[in-house]
């Protein structure tokens, strides 16, 4: 079985990227979950064009991660429950919070925040004009299994946090 | 996180998704993807690897002035090295199958616990 999902990754006559959407379905069919999650699907995205360069833009980051300094092995049953926030990125936070996140924990860590979370690259961007600023607080949304959870409440949210803080563009970075 | 980057789009916020799971994002169909071919965890560049992370968050910047139609990818140049974590993530086989079966029966009993509690978010 290992020997053949090796050779798949190798094989041309596969798609090169892994599909999480397959991964997924599996790894949860064998935890005995009897419907696979059903991932929202478009055809066609909205679409904004740029009001200004973006050395002159605010931009404001996304992340999934919780705002919460605490140890990896933190109980996940601990945690509180989930929301949208917006946190001061000036100094940015010294870690966050993603063990309960879904992400690679074998392959590779979180232990470095720019891996995910590029604040301090962004200041530099700042700092040579590229990017005209970092709004002042940066924002987080929980992963919801609830697509229309996102949808009514999360997202809402989101864009009313970046309202408030004059946001010209966002980057979001998905964990 | 793509649906939150369509919402913003809609009510005139440009965005940009810098991530790893190629499919889910394209299936969504975010206004603009940065895709990085890494193992899921670090979208922005291998930790400690401050030069990568400002190619990878510089090419983010620019995507957002240079797409010009909506479902515009962009792949960085980037490649892990070694392949072994893409059959290896989330693997099932016979060697885990009763393990996660068994994870899948904690889990449920978890989910129903903070249900009971009210532990979750309200409706």
């Amino acid at each position: 079985m290992v020997d053949q999902q090796e050779r798949v990754a190798a094989d041309p006559a596969y798609r090169v990227f892994v599909s999480y959407i397959d991964k997924s379905r599996q790894f949860y069919s064998a935890q005995g979950y009897e419907r696979p999650y059903s991932w929202a699907r478009n055809d066609e995205a909205p679409f904004t064009p740029l009001r200004k360069p973006i050395a002159e833009s605010r931009l404001g980051l996304v992340t999934t991660a919780l705002n919460l300094d605490l140890p990896n092995d933190t109980d996940a049953e601990t945690l509180p429950i989930a929301s949208t926030y917006a946190a001061p990125i000036d100094p940015p936070p010294a870690r966050l919070f993603t063990q309960n996140r879904s992400w690679d924990k074998e392959a590779t860590h979180t232990d470095d925040l720019d891996s995910f979370f590029p604040v301090h690259r962004l200041q530099e961007l700042v700092e040579d004009g590229r990017l005209g600023s970092l709004s002042p607080r940066f924002y987080g949304i929980p992963t919801e299994y609830s697509q229309r959870r996102t949808n009514e409440v999360d997202a809402p949210r989101l864009l009313e946090l970046m309202r408030e803080d004059g946001v010209d563009v966002a980057m979001l970075v998905a964990l | 996180m793509s649906l939150a980057a369509r919402h913003l789009e809609e009510n005139g916020i440009p965005t940009v998704v810098c991530g790893s799971a190629r499919d889910i994002v394209e299936q969504v169909a975010a206004p603009r993807f940065l895709f990085t071919d890494f193992p899921l965890g670090n979208p922005t560049g291998k930790p400690y690897d401050a030069e990568m992370q400002r190619a990878i968050t510089s090419m983010g910047l620019d995507l957002l002035e240079t797409a010009r139609f909506p479902r515009t990818t962009v792949q960085t140049p980037f490649s892990w090295g070694d392949d072994a974590w893409r059959a290896g993530y989330m693997r099932v086989d016979d060697s885990n199958r009763e393990v996660l079966r068994r994870a899948g029966e904690i889990r449920r009993r978890q989910q129903a616990r903070r249900k009971t509690e009210g532990r979750v978010r309200p409706e």
